[in-house]
């Protein structure tokens, strides 16, 4: 079959041809894009945190009436508080262990800082976050050690909230070491935190510990965590546990009681008591329900081209029934109609196509300035162009089939 | 006329069930998608006090020392301690006002009532006549309270009726943790959103409960909240020498000279500053406005913008799909307007036809989208962010959705009833 006799029949209906094209155009464009932040998003809800996420919970908690722990009296006596609750929840039945602690990945409230390998060094540095946790950290959360030891009870110290002491020694994520030590000998090695002059010693080096902030400005240091011994006091407390395999419910049921009974004088509420399960979605709320919206927008589009071409090719099959009649009392088999009505579309679709490409690259592009967006890979792109070729010649097949059905006596008769 | 008209284009559409459908249903669409989004927009993007905004400014000095610094950095979004008092008592603006946020234990004398935590705002006196606060009863502190550390409290109408079933309050004691307040008034209704005067306690949080003087919150040591930025590290306790920028600032100007004139004395101030040794890095100022301070902090989530180009794009692809289906359409129908035309009909009274056709088409596509756009809203509101609740149609919206959605099939009616119209009534009359 020659191009010639669909060019020149597609000459006569301009306007149509370029609508249709423009529209496949510009669903390839969007759909690309949409796809791709779906893929984006999905990403990162993905990406592990590092913990051992199951069967593990967040306890925070408020004392009424406590001091406030600027004071060294005060400090002590919110310690022996803490220690008091930790001794609790430790004792229940389905808890397997309990960590006091700062924050956790995920939770969006984070103390962050920087680490040098000078001292007083204010130029250089490798940002990082804070987690102050006691002995307990590494089973409570599940993060494996892959060089050094873990913290003793002995390492483990105390302090106020506001007391911005430096630690003698901490445990720092994979992250870190390979970035401030590239040789892999960060154990032993002394830091310094916060451009001051103490020196600090690595003593262990985990694998993977998520920052606790999931925007995207700490995209640059999202794996840069480090463990510092010490419990912080103030008039609240974290405290992460882990419950016995299976017992998470029963654990996490037990835990308020517990603590009311230890010290009636504080404030534990509804959300006081949450799984991780629960933290991790509160936190990737918002990216779940953009790709969600994505998805049903993509899915709309496509439908609504899909249905554009139906629709317009239809009309097309309607207006030319004679001359589908002549072409067939000449010798046209019903194959020929449908390939006749098949490479139209695959013309229309291509040169859509074509436009569509450049538009979707030039979305990218434009997104990339104002959004937080990478370059979109070219796969994503190729895929699509397929897809839209596809998607037209299955819209195009039930009008086409039509068409095809076309006696050749129609060319006989009036229409 | 437009009365035949109006029955030609009813007839012509219930010829074609599914095309008729289709068109409707890709411009309810597109205008639903687009509406719902906008919507959010707008409401995200809103004046918290209109009339008022433009007068209140938020003053930036960078007191921090030389680790990390380039000189095209913004200034820290707070103030510290000695910087909020020292502009503050220069009185140079028509008001200002010093604050940060914080969480109280209410104990209610109440029996029954178990203790709870509610957010509360330290601030001076200023805060009610600047950001035009209402009062349903009594009244609020003055500057000689704020001098005095007056253990004095004004609550929010909600904590009112929780706490007194909603009559007035004022006179009556309330115990926050340690201390035992006298309540001097009650807020009328009141929220601004985004909750601007601090955004780091989240942009579209609701406001506080409780409000207390800020001489009174630090000499109670009452727990503070939000965020705090810290240099030169190592310093311990007392946050009112700390090198740590933690207080929000804010000052009304009532007119531009006033304003420039306060920038020149923030300048002055910053270098005044740097003479003394207390800063380090060269005087960098900044005094936005209310509005502008709203953008530079990007409140609107990036993810919401995101989304109403996403609707737009969305409403783009209908529309051109409806034009290719109205143009097929009416060519098809070339015959039926070349009798019209033989018969006498002019172009423009075919035009007119035509158009009215691709209004009713467009009308009935913008009551389904008006429709879809009150479902998309509702499915907002079901999603947990801070902002759900915020999402509704009002007047104004309604009426722009109205006139996007003809305004819209209009313009998408224009290109094929113009090419429908260019027939030739004889070509058409002898092809049959």
């Amino acid at each position: 079959m020659t191009l010639h006799p669909i060019l020149a029949s597609l000459r006569k209906h301009k306007a149509g041809v370029v609508l249709i094209a423009l529209q496949i155009a510009l669903t390839l464009a969007i759909v690309c894009n949409a796809i791709f932040i779906i893929g984006q998003r999905i990403d990162r809800v993905n990406r592990p945190t590092g913990l051992d996420e199951s069967n593990l919970f967040l306890v925070s908690q408020q004392w009424v009436g406590a001091p406030s722990g600027d004071d060294a009296a005060g400090v002590d006596k919110l310690d022996t508080m803490q220690l008091e609750d930790l001794a609790a929840l430790r004792n229940l039945p389905d808890v397997a262990s309990v960590v006091p602690i700062n924050s956790l990945p995920l939770l969006n409230s984070s103390w962050n800082g920087a680490l040098s390998l000078k001292p007083d060094d204010k130029k250089s540095f490798i940002r990082t976050t804070y987690y102050f946790a006691d002995e307990q950290a590494l089973s409570t959360l599940g993060l494996h050690l892959i060089a050094g030891r873990a913290f003793t009870a002995g390492d483990v110290q105390h302090q106020g909230m506001r007391d911005q002491r430096d630690p003698s020694i901490v445990i720092v994520t994979k992250a870190i070491a390979d970035k401030a030590f590239p040789k892999g000998d960060a154990v032993g090695k002394v830091i310094y935190l916060n451009g001051g002059g103490k020196p600090v010693t690595i003593i262990g080096v985990i694998e993977r510990l998520q920052v606790p902030a999931t925007g995207s400005w700490v995209n640059d240091f999202a794996w840069n965590s480090m463990l510092i011994p010490a419990r912080l006091n103030a008039n609240f407390s974290r405290y992460a546990v882990r419950a016995k395999p299976g017992r998470l419910d029963a654990a996490m049921r037990a835990v308020t009681p517990a603590l009311y009974k230890v010290n009636p004088l504080r404030v534990l509420d509804d959300d006081s008591v949450r799984s991780f399960a629960y933290i991790r979605q509160q936190a990737y709320e918002g990216d779940r329900g953009m790709a969600i919206l994505m998805g049903i927008v993509c899915l709309i589009l496509i439908c609504v081209t899909a249905a554009g071409i139906v629709g317009l090719t239809s009309f097309w099959v309607g207006q030319r029934q004679r001359q589908i009649g002549v072409r067939r009392a000449l010798g046209a088999r019903k194959i020929d109609i449908l390939h006749y009505f098949q490479l139209e579309n695959l013309l229309i679709a291509g040169v859509g196509v074509m436009i569509g490409v450049l538009l979707a690259v030039g979305l990218n592009m434009w997104l990339m300035s104002h959004y937080e967006m990478t370059r979109i890979p070219l796969l994503y792109v190729l895929t699509g162009v397929l897809a839209m070729l596809a998607l037209g010649q299955a819209a195009v097949f039930v009008p086409a089939r039509r068409a095809s059905n076309v006696p050749p006596v129609t060319a006989t008769r009036a229409v | 006329m437009f009365a035949y008209y109006l029955d030609l284009a009813l007839r012509s559409m219930k010829r074609n069930k599914a095309l008729t459908a289709l068109m409707v249903l890709a411009i309810a669409l597109g205008i639903g998608a687009s509406m719902t989004t906008l919507t959010v927009l707008h409401v995200l993007s809103g004046d918290p006090l209109p009339g008022k905004s433009q007068t209140l400014f938020a003053p930036q000095l960078d007191p921090q020392d030389m680790s990390g610094y380039r000189p095209e950095d913004e200034p820290p979004d707070q103030l510290a301690w000695i910087d909020g008092m020292n502009l503050l008592r220069a009185k140079r603006a028509d008001h200002q006002v010093l604050m940060t946020g914080g969480t109280v234990p209410v104990q209610p004398a109440q029996s029954g009532m178990d203790a709870f935590y509610t957010d509360a705002r330290y601030t001076t006196a200023d805060f009610f006549p600047m950001f035009d606060v209402p009062l349903l009863y009594g009244r609020a502190w003055t500057a000689a309270d704020d001098d005095g550390k007056a253990r004095v409290v004004v609550i929010t109408r909600m904590l009112n009726d929780k706490l007194f079933a909603g009559r007035d309050s004022t006179g009556q004691m309330l115990q926050l943790g340690d201390g035992a307040f006298r309540i001097i008034g009650v807020l009328g209704s009141w929220h601004p959103n985004p909750h601007f005067y601090d955004l780091n306690t989240g942009s579209f949080s609701n406001a506080e409960d409780v409000f207390l003087p800020l001489s009174t919150s630090r000499d109670l040591k009452l727990t503070r909240n939000g965020s705090m930025n810290c240099w030169s590290g190592h310093t311990e306790g007392q946050l009112e020498t700390a090198s740590c920028t933690w207080l929000q600032f804010w000052v009304q100007l009532d007119s531009l000279a006033k304003a420039s004139a306060y920038k020149e004395y923030l300048t002055h101030y910053a270098q005044e500053q740097h003479a003394l040794g207390r800063f380090q890095r060269p005087a960098n100022v900044r005094l936005r406005d209310l509005m502008g301070w709203l953008d530079y902090q990007k409140v609107v989530p990036g993810d919401v913008r995101l989304q109403t180009w996403l609707a737009f794009g969305f409403l783009l692809v209908c529309l051109v799909n409806t034009v290719g289906l109205m143009l097929a359409k009416f060519l098809r129908r070339a015959s039926e307007l070349g009798v019209r035309r033989a018969l006498g009909a002019s172009k423009r009274a075919l035009f007119a036809q035509l158009l009215v056709e691709s209004g009713v088409i467009g009308l009935s596509g913008g009551i389904g989208g008006l429709l879809l756009a009150c479902f998309g809203l509702w499915l907002v509101r079901q999603r947990p962010s801070n902002y759900a609740s915020l999402a509704h149609l009002d007047m104004s919206m309604l009426l722009t959705t109205f006139l996007l959605a003809v305004g819209a099939s209009l313009l998408a009616g224009l290109l094929p009833a113009w090419r429908a119209c260019q027939v030739t009534p004889a070509l058409q009359l002898k092809s049959n």
